[in-house]
């Protein structure tokens, strides 16, 4: 069975459900629904961008408590509620996002249960929100005279809504955002030099959940027409995190299986439970806490991820070609000076990785820079890409002064690089590995992705990063997992990523590792194809062979330093290289 | 608000900062070494309080059942894999560590309830018995999935937590206690009195917070925990055993959290589910510090102690808030000085 077939299954039941459950059930299926919405905030938030968050309970919260008291105390209709409700939850998501999101990871989680037990607190203790017991008569959501009052009336708007955010955050993670923010987690440095804003991703990431949310609690009290603080505290918001996991926090439909399996566990637990054990106590939670850790020790990625490799692989195809092909840089005269490098110095405590290095080069070079292990040839290309700053000395790009620029700014100027330890993410395809390169080559945000209005600039990105695979030779593989190929062949997925920028500097960091002696020679020839189509390239590389006979000229680095500049056989005949390489000849 | 009463509130601080500190440093050990965000380390607190109390009562704590059943569980499993792979010498090992010395506690704690009198016994044995539980745990819960994601060990920890928060209802009731641990004189000292109890408290943290000192600068265990936490890789390839650091950062995170419990017992009533909130607590002081800075954390855990005594006078309603709020402007200033492009520790 395929799994559209089974979506639609899925969908159709959802359908029929009030038709033919009783109502116990149907209040059920209301309450998965919307756990569900928050749920798939976190299968965005954290499961795919790695942003750990436990707070989402609290933006349901604010959400609830604006309807409950916008429409109790000044009689604003409930439909109205929903665009005041989002207005107040996302300034105050962005206050949160922006204060933890650009630390490291493990002070998102604990700032968000902090904040999760101040708002249960503040819920609990102002006299305007009813203190613990609550804001009562909710009015009901009414739709062209039809009342939305009771429970089975309001499944459906639930459940659509439910539907709606599931294929708006499926449709955002297959688009150029959504390949951004699926390398964020633990790619950053990659993600930022192909002109990500990393930081600023994550917080719209964080303020989608929180949006997402608020959604959430905009329908839960409609709903429940009734609002009190105990489902916004902290356990809820620890809930929703169990049901990510549990049902597969990188898939969407890891969101509604796990809301659905932790809610009905719940239930389950709560009725069962007892009449086994004759003991009142509170066994539920000892249960539920056991299945939690055994399922992790079995599956750690979750159940949908599970299950989803036993049904057959879905065929990927490219799109149809709907959009010319992207328009290509205006490539810099030949010969103009394009980079200038001068005593650049980087310092790790008291190791000068890199010293007082100079060197240029003109547009249309071919440059190689080798030197012994340590030399400091790949610390080169950090500070070239602002990936590292420098303690000293400047480095031009075109006249302008690019060392103080952070990366994705240097990137945006044309300069593309590979990276000496592979940095792909495995469980992407590996077009849409490359595509990430063409970042800065389109412009579709998150809302034109989630409703799914990029398709044509979408289309140009897919074949653009075809096209630079089948140039590198990985044309027949577009559609593999990346981690699934031999690490010299992921090199190369680096070499067309690197391609799809589109640049006019084009660093390769031993690109030429691990390929065997055929690939070595399609690889020189690429490299020369690109030089006669006006790209500069600066080539670090150990394969001596390959080196002498692709690069116009040689810059030599050791410990930091410039050895030796000159031609392929002025440096093949240079004493001080011949001693750095070999050894001193007694 | 006048001195006496600013002085009364200063020194409550002080007491539950010094607690809150000692939890702060277990946080921090156990997640630079495990990468686990320790959510259950307020059982232990729980347990500990509990244990004794019921010690004191003159009845054996089901913390012993616990402790047995999770010794039986770890020595069916480790021992199994010895004896399939004829490793005697480890299945001996094995079967002393998780079933000779459960035991043995529970004898002890089976004698001790028989001295309702002997504090001295009663509190080691709370002791012996809380602080093994920190190494079982890792063995069942985390080991087998040590180098998963901080996410899915965070959702394993919370899932620990539930389970111990379960099993506290099962063994304690609902009912909360308070122990009776120091004498209740007190002295006088200007204005202020102070209680021989928040002078032992505080006096008993800043002694194991000096050993612990003791423990990570000059012995090969604390040295080999610091390497752990530097470099789970390189601390392997040096020939320290990653497992054993885990162990052992748990267990002193369980001999913390004990020492916590038995500590606030006389001050505070405490339930079955009251060790979360004052480890949540010890969680904002180690924030506040910066979460890998020792001696920052213990600041930033009396900076707690300060804002949670005051505030419980002024606005004592929204005392939680107030606490749990402060965190805030320390990440905000936190973020406005760190500018550095964060990779995070796992692809």
């Amino acid at each position: 069975m395929s799994r559209r077939v089974l979506m639609w299954a899925a969908i159709g039941l959802l359908a029929v459900a009030p038709v033919v459950l009783s109502d116990f059930y149907v209040t059920l299926l209301n309450y998965i629904g919307l756990a569900s919405i928050v749920t798939l905030g976190l299968v965005l938030l954290t499961g795919v961008g790695g942003l750990t968050s436990f707070g989402q309970a609290a933006f349901v919260g604010i959400a609830a408590y604006t309807t409950a008291v916008l429409t109790t105390r000044y009689g604003v209709s409930p439909w109205l509620s929903l665009p005041a409700a989002l207005l107040l939850t996302l300034p105050i998501a962005l206050f949160l996002g922006f204060i933890t999101l650009r630390l490291s990871g493990h002070y998102l989680p604990l700032g968000t249960i902090a904040w999760g037990i101040a708002i249960y607190f503040l819920f609990g203790n102002l006299e305007m929100l009813g203190k613990y017991s609550g804001i009562a008569e909710i009015p009901r959501l009414s739709l062209f005279g039809w009342s939305l009052g009771d429970g089975r009336h309001m499944y459906y708007p639930i459940w659509a809504i439910t539907l709606v955010a599931l294929i708006a955050v499926d449709n955002l993670l297959d688009s150029r955002t959504g390949r951004a923010i699926r390398s964020i987690k633990g790619r950053t440095k990659m993600a930022e030099s192909f002109g990500v804003d990393t930081s600023r991703l994550k917080i719209i990431l964080f303020v989608y959940a929180a949006l997402l949310a608020a959604l959430s609690g905009w329908l839960y009290a409609l709903f429940l027409r009734y609002v009190n603080p105990t489902p916004f505290s902290l356990n809820a918001g620890i809930e929703y995190l169990f049901m990510a996991v549990i049902g597969g926090s990188t898939e969407v439909w890891g969101a509604i299986i796990g809301a659905a399996l932790l809610t009905m566990l719940k239930e389950w637990l709560k009725d069962i439970l007892p009449s086994i054990i004759n003991q009142s106590g509170n066994y539920e939670i000892v249960v539920f806490g056991l299945l939690t850790i055994l399922l992790l020790h079995r599956t750690r990625d979750g159940l949908v991820p599970f299950f989803a490799a036993l049904l057959p692989a879905e065929k990927a195809t490219l799109p149809r070609a709907t959009a010319p092909a992207l328009p290509a840089r205006i490539q810099p005269p030949r010969g103009e000076p394009l980079l200038d490098i001068r005593d650049a110095t980087k310092r790790f405590g008291a190791l000068a990785a890199v010293s007082g290095l100079s060197f240029e080069m003109r547009a249309g070079e071919v440059l190689g820079l080798i030197g012994p292990n340590g030399a400091g040839k790949s610390t080169v290309f950090d500070l070239m890409t602002g990936i590292l700053p420098a303690n000293e000395g400047e480095i031009r790009f075109r006249g302008e002064r690019i060392d103080r620029l952070p990366a994705r700014e240097i990137a945006r100027r044309g300069i593309a690089r590979t990276f000496q330890h592979v940095n792909i993410i495995p469980s992407m395809m590996v077009l849409e590995n490359a595509a990430i390169g063409a970042h800065l080559r389109g412009s579709a945000g998150v809302l034109s992705a989630s409703l799914r209005l990029d398709r044509t600039e979408e289309s140009g990105l897919q074949h653009e990063a075809a096209q630079r695979l089948d140039w590198v030779g990985l044309g027949s593989q577009l559609f593999e997992p990346a981690g699934a190929l031999p690490l010299g062949s992921q090199r190369l997925i680096e070499v067309a990523r690197a391609l799809c920028a589109d640049p006019a500097l084009l660093l390769l960091d031993e690109p030429a590792a691990g390929l065997r002696y055929m690939e070595k020679q399609a690889l020189a020839d690429l490299v020369r194809r690109l030089r006669q189509g006006g790209v500069s390239v600066l080539l670090v590389e150990h394969d001596m062979e390959f080196v002498m006979g692709l690069v116009d000229r040689i810059v030599v680095m050791n410990f930091g330093e410039k050895l030796a500049e000159g031609s392929p056989p002025e440096i093949q005949n240079n004493p001080a290289v011949i001693e750095a390489y070999l050894g001193s000849v007694v | 608000m006048n001195v006496t009463v600013a002085l009364w509130l200063s020194q409550d601080a002080v007491v539950n900062g010094s607690i809150y500190a000692l939890l702060a440093l277990a946080l921090v050990v156990v997640y630079t070494v495990t990468r686990v965000i320790f959510v259950p380390q307020g059982e232990f607190i729980s347990y500990a309080a509990l244990s004794l109390a019921t010690l004191q009562s003159g009845a054996v704590p089901g913390t012993v059942y616990l402790l047995i059943g999770g010794g039986l569980l770890i020595a069916v499993l480790d021992g199994s894999a010895a004896l399939r792979k004829r490793k005697f010498k480890r299945l001996s090992a094995v079967l002393a560590e998780n079933l000779v010395l459960p035991f043995a506690i529970a004898g002890a704690a089976w004698w001790a309830a028989t001295r309702p009198d002997d504090l001295l016994i009663q509190v080691v044995v709370t002791l012996a018995i809380v602080t093994p539980m920190g190494p079982m745990l890792y063995r069942l819960a985390f080991q087998p999935v040590a180098n998963a994601s901080v996410l899915v060990l965070l959702i394993i920890a919370v899932a620990v937590h539930y389970m111990m928060t379960g099993f506290g209802l099962v063994f304690f009731g609902g009912e909360g206690v308070r122990t009776h641990l120091f004498p209740s004189a007190q002295f006088q000292l200007g204005v202020l009195n102070i209680t021989v109890q928040s002078l032992a408290i505080v006096a008993t943290s800043l002694v194991l917070i000096v050993l612990l000192a003791v423990l990570f600068g000059r012995t090969v265990y604390g040295k080999a925990l610091r390497a752990t936490a530097l470099n789970r890789v390189g601390a392997r390839l040096v020939g320290i055993s990653t497992e054993f650091s885990s162990r052992l950062s748990f267990g002193l995170a369980a001999l913390i959290g004990a020492v916590s419990g038995i500590l606030v017992s006389p001050i505070t009533t405490i339930y079955y589910d009251t060790g979360f909130i004052i480890s949540l607590k010890g969680f904002v002081g180690a924030i506040i510090g910066g979460m890998t800075n020792y001696p920052l954390a213990a600041l930033g855990s009396l900076i707690v102690g300060f804002l949670e005594s005051y505030s419980s006078f002024w606005a004592s309603a929204f005392k939680e808030s107030i606490v749990f709020t402060s965190i805030i402007p320390v990440l905000l200033w936190r973020s406005l000085t760190s500018h550095r492009l964060e990779e995070d520790d796992e692809p």
